[in-house]
């Protein structure tokens, strides 16, 4: 699937809830299924800066593909994370650095996280793209 | 006298507001208070029929704003009974209170001479004498914290000599609402010839001072946690102490004289009040005082600490619930955690249905590091909350629980 089918396919997921306690009920869900993060991996060079709780992730190149693994202190942050390793893992870098990630907004993701956590949000968007740049020639 | 807590609330328009389908429960006070009407009143007022620059012009306006400006400063006086309106600086808050005594108290410091803090100090009144730490050699010793969030007074008294050039410590734990015995800790600084600076950030909005009865040597506080505007505060000082520390800052106002060779400089207040100040600010915070002063503070310490009562007899029923700092001495503030929960998913779940608290290290991670926790959850309640506001708490909390679990 391309990043616009999967983020299709997220918006159509949110749609079906009315209010956010149920949306985050969702998110929250996604969290918990999230599997966890490989014990070597993680580290303090992986925890992202500029979130509130601590969120580690580990990008690896398999292929073409970037295959993203993510973990968090805090099950909201995790089930984010767990909506944004689903969009961008194992796509291609140059799809991860041109994507817009329009579904955040489509969703009302942003609007509804505290500054804070929408700081969270930001870097984390940040730091995949960043790997992604990183294994785009290796 | 008496406290009509509905009547008081009617007064605070923001209480009003509603977060998404919810009405607001605001439940962040020790962060900041929010604003009566009538300070938010005297906002608008001064900049529709007073705005002038202070202490300078001969013309009509400049004399009204200064005029009102300096009447702030006496009802503050007044309130925290000061002995002279000059004793009451005014700052931006407390921080830069407290920046201001490390600056100007600091010059006069030498290497090995100490200060004292505490293990419950904010961020605030840590960082600045960690400079002169850093610049001028001092010594910096921490009174050490017990269990229940009170602090080790005999460590304390283990710890003054006659190398104690200061005491600096906060009247209440703004993490976890323990009210310190300072009268004590005062008088046993004294008696080793130490100064003593109380940081009384989170204690009057909850409560009267008296800073003659206490017989500190400096007070800071900010405005804007007792129902003032931020970007505004109070350093009070004794005047033959103020007296004796070189200016903070220089411009405009603090000076006598001015030549190239030699500046002299003004007197108290105004040694210590260069440049253009906050003068909405200082105005407004004094009508938050005069605001304050018409209300019966022993009913309002009565009614925030039922509500204390009620909300911790509530929380301790939530399973795996733990709260910090349970000393028996507290104001109304509550810091917990939930076994297994990050507090900030429960923060951004009470977000989602109202309720403002806030999560995290609250400006104090040494209290932090002490417990071994990321964070707590605090709540702390001001005046205008009610039974009401601890019921929506409890039910948006068991909520969150019970989706997070
Ligand atoms: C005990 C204490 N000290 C200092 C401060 C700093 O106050 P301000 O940020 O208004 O300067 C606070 C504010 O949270 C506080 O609670």
């Amino acid at each position: 699937m391309t990043i616009e089918e999967k983020e299709k396919e997220l918006i159509a997921d949110f749609s079906i809830y009315e209010d956010w306690m149920e949306k985050y009920e969702y998110i929250i869900e996604l969290g918990k299924d999230l599997p966890i993060l490989k014990p070597e991996h993680k580290t303090k060079e992986n925890i992202i800066v500029g979130c509130q709780s601590q969120v580690w992730l580990f990008a690896e190149k398999k292929g073409d593909k970037v295959i993203f693994t993510a973990e968090a202190d805090a099950i909201i942050a995790k089930g984010i994370i767990a909506l944004l390793v689903d969009v961008l893992s194992n796509q291609t870098p140059e799809a991860i650095l041109n994507t817009e990630l329009n579904f955040i907004k489509e969703i009302g993701l942003q609007e509804h996280l505290s500054p804070t956590r929408s700081n969270g949000l930001v870097a984390m968007v940040k730091q995949m793209k960043l790997y992604a740049l990183a294994l785009k020639n290796s | 006298m008496s406290f009509d807590v509905a009547a008081v609330r009617s007064e605070f328009p923001i209480l009003k507001e509603k977060i998404g389908k919810y009405p607001l429960v605001y439940l962040d006070n020790g962060a900041t208070t929010q604003k009566p009407q009538i300070v938010i009143d005297a906002i608008c007022n001064y900049y529709t029929h007073q705005n002038a620059n202070i202490h300078r012009g001969v013309h009509h306006l400049s004399q009204v704003s200064t005029e009102a400006y300096e009447t702030a400063r006496t009802t503050i006086q007044k309130a925290i009974n000061a002995t002279h309106n000059h004793e009451c600086i005014f700052t931006k808050g407390t921080t830069d209170g407290i920046n201001l005594i490390a600056h100007s108290f600091g010059k006069g410091l030498e290497k090995g001479d100490e200060i004292i803090i505490s293990a419950l100090e904010h961020h605030s009144n840590i960082v600045p004498w960690q400079f002169l730490v850093e610049e001028k050699g001092v010594l910096l010793k921490v009174i050490p914290m017990l269990q229940d969030g009170s602090l080790d007074f005999d460590a304390f008294l283990a710890l003054l000599s006659a190398k104690t050039k200061l005491l600096s410590i906060t009247h209440i734990s703004n993490a976890l609402g323990i009210i310190n015995p300072i009268e004590k800790y005062i008088e046993a600084a004294h008696k080793v010839g130490a100064k003593v600076l109380i940081d009384a950030a989170q204690s009057l909005q909850h409560f009267a001072i008296d800073v003659q009865a206490l017989d500190c040597d400096f007070m800071v506080f900010s405005g804007h946690k007792i129902f003032g505007p931020t970007g505004v505060g109070i350093l009070y000082g004794k005047e033959v102490e103020l007296n004796a520390l070189p200016p903070y800052q220089g411009g405009g106002d603090m000076i006598k004289t001015v030549t190239f060779e030699k500046t002299t400089y003004n007197e108290l207040p105004h040694k210590f009040e260069a440049g253009t100040p906050n003068i909405v600010g200082g105005i407004a915070l004094g009508t938050a005082f005069e605001w304050r002063n018409k209300l019966d503070l022993k009913a309002v310490e009565a009614h925030e600490n039922e509500l204390l009562a009620i909300t911790t007899e509530a929380l301790l029923k939530i399973d795996g619930l733990k709260i910090y700092g349970d000393a028996p001495n507290k104001s109304s503030v509550i810091s917990f955690l939930i076994d297994g929960l990050h507090p900030y998913d429960i923060g951004t779940l009470l977000n989602q249905q109202g309720v403002a608290v806030r999560t995290g290290h609250h400006c104090t991670q040494p209290i932090m590091d002490y417990y071994h926790i990321p964070g707590t959850i605090r709540v702390s309640f001001s005046l205008y909350n009610t039974k009401s506001d601890v019921e929506s708490l409890i039910t948006a909390l068991k909520k969150a629980v019970k989706m997070l679990k």
